[in-house]
């Protein structure tokens, strides 16, 4: 159809294979590759490599949403994990091949944009093209021959085409002495197929472009907020976090989060679904520099817009308060810990770590029961998740906290590898049982350890993507472009009138589709029944 | 209330698949008799005919003297199994709409309740096709699928109605999910267009021999045609559900992309139909080979409702049973 196009285009002209090519020279191969890289079937096989590249990252743990699993593939693979961690197939999707592909996907893209987008940008500038000589061997011709003008004719045909969104142009040829007079209406529609499908193809390379950018200055941190504490958006403040490539600090902008309250709604009724969670609300309040404290509700599909940002409800549980005293009753510590839940009764796994105060560093290990429930093993477990009969166990463990190192140490874990156990099932003492409100004495003559009630904690997390804007602009572009470059047709059609000797006059119609056009033979045949029924004329058969 | 209503939308889920069965059956005879050397000898191809159609009516209105034919005659057979389909169907919607009203929001958050809706919405874009285009020919084909689709789903997956999880709760739930399945449906018919257009390329190829009942289908060119239309709109569609999910990830998750395992997947059924409609137009790719990538591109659908529903972790789990 047009030299802009790939040259094996369905629509391009077949290249001869038997021509000799001439001796190519530096240019002449870096023109060659070029074209290779252009050509649909390239695009077609790197489309296609892309998709089929994409699979491993379903299959295998992934570190960027699944890091557990991967520790997990490790310990479960050890011969296998080397070789495909070589591979980067924890990476996948920013592993050397995959960005291989999609980046030359990409260039290839590009390759065809340019020429195709510098090509339709004079082809909306330049009146359709001459009529054809011979109109017969196109789609949907249509002869009629009848008493009319030729020049009104075509005139009037115009006027009908224009009315259909057609761009024309008359193309006369008065009569030459002997010959008869021709005169025809060329017309094209169409022209925003050609832009939707470079809308389409350049928002891609948006995206791309937006997520590449956009996404290293961003960041994203997570908190875990106990009722009434407060999180402030500074880097301290944060449980962890994850700054984009060009991420500076002041980037964050001041603001504060008070978790005022935190509600579950668990299912009561239905007996199929007992306790099963049906609404989760963070009840908090912001406080923005210069503004008033305002209160708001995040829930987990409606995330609060603040300082730039978008606060997350990812995660929820129970943060038992407990007072350690030492002996002579002195508070050594004081704490509401977030324990964190492990199935969906909220049955919770804690850790308490107190290093100074008593005479040894003590360590605290346990579980927190919403609703005690006895296993048949004799063990606890939670029989519904929220605190109907709230049961706190602990392990105590003396010794080395390993905190002195310097090495940072999770707070959910307690390496007991130093450390006696002076509580639980592989001491003298079993582990320690408490209701809230109840006290109980440490062995040892430690001290006294009060369990005092229980409060909820929320875990946030915190966004900010300045590409997400961009990224949903395109993608929006991305949908009008698929839309009007598949849906609308382009085509030409022409309208001719010749005079015969007769004093009669022939039209003729025909179209040419430019792409994918299954209505084009319909489309001519209408513009032809209306427009002979105008002049009056009645179809030849 | 809740337990009558949930039930009722049971019965109804039953009744539907005896009627589909004999819409089924119905189907198969249909196809049947084609391949039998028909005593009352069809006169032109269905199919043909019906393409034809549209421009005879054109010309009937230049006042031709084309003599037209009344349109095909449907086998009592095909009567019936269109019958039978449409009565399913209802029965079906009735079995969406009860168990949506008695569980009080759109009835697809868990594996059951998908395969309830999507199967009703596939039949039912079958059927609307069917003004459109005469592609009754693949009903045992669709009504078959969605009926092994619908018992699989309904004795293996069966789940009471449960209140909806705080994830779930979302509009975006009902437009993201509705959308997939719709352009599910589309490449549902396309992939199966692709599927007869292998068989009828390869009957061409032989000089006509081979199975009968080809003979009164379309050629193979106007199968690849109607297949290429079908899978434009199910690819507008997809893309829809792709863009439609990430802002739902971005305001559920708080990404709108992570190459969770649903995301991947749904990437990769986009790039298999972005290769297809590349195929069409290039040298030396249609026909078979684009035929083909419909075909891998419908089965990659499945893949991503059953086997990595199933079996692969990731964040849509929930939406597993």
């Amino acid at each position: 159809m047009s030299s802009s196009r790939p040259s094996d285009h369905i629509d391009s002209a077949p290249v001869d294979p038997t021509i000799n090519q001439p001796k190519l020279g530096v240019v002449g191969y870096l023109r060659f590759f070029w074209r290779q890289l252009t050509s649909m079937r390239t695009a077609l096989f790197l489309l296609l490599l892309l998709a089929f590249a994409a699979i491993p990252g379903s299959l295998v743990a992934q570190r960027s949403s699944d890091p557990n699993g991967v520790i997990q593939y490790k310990v479960d693979h050890p011969d296998l994990y080397p070789v495909l961690d070589s591979l980067q197939v924890f990476n996948t999707y920013t592993s050397i091949w995959f960005s291989s592909i999609y980046l030359l996907l990409f260039v290839s893209l590009i390759g065809c944009i340019i020429p195709r987008s510098i090509h339709h940008f004079k082809a909306l500038r330049s009146r359709p093209p001459k009529t054809p000589a011979r109109l017969t061997r196109l789609a949907g011709y249509t002869a009629i021959t009848g008493e009319t003008d030729a020049a009104s004719a075509v005139d009037s045909a115009r006027a009908n085409l224009k009315k259909l969104g057609y761009r024309t142009e008359l193309y006369p040829r008065p009569s030459t002495g002997s010959g008869s007079g021709s005169f025809s209406v060329s017309a094209e529609r169409g022209y925003l197929r050609e832009t939707g499908n470079l809308v389409f193809h350049t928002a891609l390379v948006g995206i791309l472009v937006s997520v590449a950018i956009g996404g290293s200055f961003g960041y994203s941190g997570q908190r875990v907020v106990v009722e009434g504490q407060k999180f402030v958006n500074v880097l301290g403040d944060y449980d962890s976090f994850n700054p984009g490539r060009f991420f500076e600090s002041d980037f964050l902008q001041p603001y504060r989060i008070t978790l005022d309250k935190f509600e579950a709604t668990y299912e009561l009724e239905n007996t199929q679904a007992i306790g099963q969670a049906t609404d989760y609300s963070a009840y908090v309040t912001t406080t923005t520099p210069g503004g008033d404290d305002q209160t708001a509700n995040i829930k987990v599909n409606e995330p609060l817009a603040i300082g730039g940002t978008d606060v997350f409800l990812l995660g929820n549980g129970y943060a038992p308060s407990i007072i350690i005293r030492d002996p002579e009753g002195t508070v050594v510590w004081q704490d509401s810990t977030p324990f964190l839940p492990q199935d969906a009764h909220l049955t919770s796994i804690g850790v308490l770590k107190v290093p100074d105060g008593l005479a040894e560093q003590l360590g605290l290990v346990g579980f927190f029961y919403p609703t005690a429930a006895k296993l048949p093993s004799g063990a606890l477990t939670s029989g519904f998740p929220e605190l109907l009969d709230p049961v706190l166990t602990l392990r105590a463990f003396t010794g080395d906290l390993g905190l002195d190192a310097g090495v940072p140490k999770s707070v959910y874990e307690l390496n007991t590898d130093d450390m006696t156990e002076i509580a639980g099932s592989n001491a003298d003492v079993p582990a320690l049982q408490l209701r809230p409100g109840e006290t109980l004495d440490l062995p040892n003559g430690l001290g006294t350890i009060e369990f005092t009630e229980v409060k909820r904690f929320a875990s946030f997390d915190i966004h900010r993507d300045p590409s997400q804007v961009w990224v949903l602009t395109f993608a929006i572009l991305i949908l009008a472009g698929l839309f009007t470059g598949l849906f609308i047709p382009r085509r030409r059609v022409w309208v001719k009138a010749t005079e015969n000797d007769d004093g009669t006059t022939t039209l003729e119609y025909a179209g040419l589709a430019r792409g994918e056009d299954p209505r084009l033979e319909l489309a001519v045949a209408d513009i032809a029944a209306a427009h002979s029924k105008q002049l009056g004329l009645k179809v030849e058969p | 209330m809740t337990l009558t209503l949930e039930t009722a939308s049971l019965i109804a889920v039953y009744s539907a698949m005896v009627v589909y069965t004999f819409a089924f059956i119905a189907f198969t005879v249909d196809l049947a008799r084609r391949s039998a050397p028909a005593p009352v000898a069809v006169a032109a191809p269905v199919g043909q005919l019906a393409a034809e159609s549209g421009r005879t009516s054109l010309l009937e209105k230049l006042a031709t003297d084309a003599p037209v034919d009344g349109p095909p005659k449907m086998s009592r057979s095909m009567r019936m199994a269109m019958g039978f389909t449409i009565l399913g169907w209802v029965l079906h919607v009735v079995a969406v709409v009860l168990r949506g009203i008695a569980a009080g929001y759109a009835p697809w958050s868990n594996m059951y309740g998908f395969a309830l809706t999507a199967t009703a919405i596939i039949v039912g874009v079958f059927l609307l096709v069917q003004f459109w285009q005469d592609l009754k020919f693949l009903g045992a084909y669709i009504v078959g699928f969605c009926l092994a689709f619908l018992g699989l789903a309904t004795v293996n997956f069966y789940v009471a109605v449960a209140p909806q999880p705080p994830a779930l709760q979302s509009a975006w739930l009902v437009i993201h999910v509705f959308v997939a399945i719709l352009g599910t449906s589309f490449f549902a018919l396309g992939g199966g267009l692709s599927f007869v257009q292998l068989l009828q390329a390869r009957r061409e190829a032989r000089g006509g021999e081979g199975m009968k009942f080809l003979s009164t289908l379309p050629d193979a060119e106007k199968l690849e045609n109607l297949a290429y239309r079908l899978i434009l709109v199910g690819f507008v569609f997809w893309t829809f559900t792709l863009i439609a999910g990430a802002v739902w990830a971005e305001r559920a998750w708080g990404r709108y992309w992570g190459w969770d395992t649903k995301e991947v997947w749904t990437f990769i059924i986009w790039t298999i139909f972005a290769g297809y409609i590349h195929a069409r137009a290039t040298r030396g790719w249609r026909g078979s080979r684009s035929a083909w990538l419909a075909i891998i591109g419908f089965a990659a659908v499945m893949f991503n409702f059953t086997v990595v529903n199933l079996f692969f972790k990731g964040l849509h789990a929930y939406s597993g049973l």
